[in-house]
């Protein structure tokens, strides 16, 4: 087998095991640098001896064993990282635990990563980092941070893991409605990171985490809110670019959207109503359930959208669903009243949202003030971070310039 | 492992307990120290005099230099300690939402580093 080879699938199971892997690491402990550490050791042993003897019948748990034998050399302060062929009498380790188990381990990292006592600006990237494997790097830029700042912050979470003594447990179900919020936000922040740019691994990842949750608190409206919603957005991924540009929603062609999971979605969120606890991830995803209505429709239902943005802003404020929200004012009660609707948004950071100018620049435009809303949507672009979204913004430039023309 | 709950709280709003307010509030912690022994988890606690009698004492500079007063004039003061021995730090967080000291003032939890060393 080839180099390239082994690296192919050294990365496969690292993406697929890392979480889990680091939580059977560091779940006695509750030390994920050093979990990590041993984990890096082990990827970098396979490296050299998968190549040259064949991948293991069980990848996971030779890099597992690995990994433990590194660590267990580090607690006798044998400091020196020699990569020797003791690795392969390990190669047929019999000791990867049962699917449930693994699955549980992953869990329980997920709540420790969440918990309340981690700050909560840090939960997503440190699960984006120890759940699901991403580099520091990566992180940093979905974030704005630069790399050295994130780097220190996730350190900085972790020793407080181990210091503090987060236990590595799923809480007791009467801890849900308090603990499932914070775990809830983070994966959603995951999916959130993946969506325009990513190659979508980390996105499945998020709903594959959505789903497990929602499994194991059916009874959490939120957690059901989050799968639904998820799952809405999820059935538009074939749709959401045309040759590299962004397709807005409204404008997507519905033949590509994936019917069966919209309809297994819109009743996941049924049965969340049923609970009769509203939500910020259920009010969510009845937006998304409007917009995959007009599948069966044919049309967008903006009455209903707006009156959905107004219950969202008034529960749960934020400036993505403010902005939302005025384009969804614009196209129902008309482009005057949508800018009037982002007049009033008083956010910081509001001048640095991108979706803020490109949706002022829509308005601008259907007035006819061409020259305002070419100036905005230039102010968008120079905003903007991913390539299919600046692609669209300069069709709708490019479409100005030949209305001034 | 061992968690110190350090008990905060702005003096001013003790200041014009009454007798009375004394010992309903002796009883109230009485009894979350009775729950504390029952669980096996309670180690010690204090209850300290005022901020504003301490001593501060310090030798970092090379030379000894003594202060009469708090190391920092803070409006919320050190006014008292527990100690317990729980696994981890959820179950240090029930006893502390149980704290009667939450209801007025802010508890910080410490885990011990003894055992890190």
């Amino acid at each position: 087998m080839s180099e390239a080879d082994a690296q192919a699938r050294a990365n496969d199971v690292a993406r697929a095991a890392y979480g889990k892997l680091v939580a059977m690491l560091a779940s006695r402990s509750g030390d994920i640098i050093a979990a990590e550490d041993a984990l890096a050791d082990a990827f970098v042993a396979a490296l050299k001896t998968w190549p040259e003897r064949g991948i293991p019948n069980k990848p996971e748990a030779w890099l597992l064993t690995v990994a433990k034998n590194r660590r267990t050399d580090q607690l006798r302060k044998d400091a020196r990282l020699v990569i020797t062929d003791e690795a392969n009498d390990m190669a047929d380790a019999r000791q990867i635990e049962p699917q449930e188990a693994q699955l549980d381990e992953r869990l329980k990292l997920l709540f420790v990563c969440a918990h309340p006592a981690i700050d909560e600006g840090i939960r997503t990237p440190l699960m984006l980092q120890t759940v699901l494997g991403l580099e520091a790097e990566q992180i940093a830029k979905a974030f704005l941070l630069s790399p050295t700042a994130m780097a220190q912050r996730l350190v900085r979470a972790k020793k407080k893991i181990k210091s503090a003594g987060i236990p590595f447990v799923v809480p007791e179900p009467e801890a849900y409605p308090e603990r499932m919020s914070g775990v809830l936000e983070a994966v959603y922040g995951a999916y959130a990171v993946d969506w325009m740019e990513g190659d979508g691994d980390l996105s499945h990842e998020a709903f594959f985490l959505s789903n497990i949750l929602a499994e194991l608190a059916p009874d959490n409206p939120e957690a059901l809110g989050l799968t639904a919603l998820i799952g809405f957005i999820e059935a538009r991924r074939d749709a959401r670019l045309r040759n590299g540009v962004l397709v807005p929603v409204p404008e997507q062609d519905v033949d590509l959207w994936d019917r069966r999971l919209i309809d297994h979605s819109a009743s996941i969120l049924t049965e969340a109503s049923l609970k009769r606890t509203s939500g910020r991830f259920q009010l969510e995803a009845a937006i998304q359930a409007v917009h995959a209505a007009r599948s069966v429709t044919g049309k967008t239902d903006w009455r209903a959208l707006s009156q959905l943005y107004h219950g969202l802003m008034q529960a749960y404020p934020s400036i993505g669903g403010a902005v939302s929200r005025a384009a969804v004012v614009a196209e129902d009660a008309g482009p005057a009243e949508g800018l009037r609707m982002l007049e009033v948004i008083n956010h910081d950071g509001l001048q640095q949202y991108q979706p803020y100018h490109a949706v002022r620049a829509h308005c601008l435009s259907e007035l006819d003030r061409v020259a305002e809303a070419a100036e905005a949507y230039g102010n968008a672009i120079s905003l903007c971070t991913d390539a299919p979204s600046q692609r669209w913004l300069a069709k709708k430039i490019e479409n100005l310039r030949k209305k001034m023309s | 492992m061992r968690y110190t709950f350090l008990l905060y709280s702005d003096p001013a709003m003790s200041a014009n307990m009454t007798e009375e307010d004394w010992a309903k509030s002796k009883e109230i912690y009485g009894q979350y120290i009775s729950a504390l022994h029952e669980a096996g988890v309670f180690i010690e606690t204090d209850w300290l005099h005022p901020a504003d009698t301490a001593t501060t004492v310090t030798l970092a500079g090379g030379e000894k230099r003594v202060q009469d007063g708090p190391f920092a004039e803070t409006k919320e003061t050190l006014g008292g300690y527990f100690a317990i021995d729980v696994p981890n730090l959820d179950e240090a967080m029930k006893w502390a939402e149980k704290c009667p000291h939450v209801h007025y003032g802010k508890l910080e939890i410490r885990a011990s580093a003894m055992d890190s060393v």
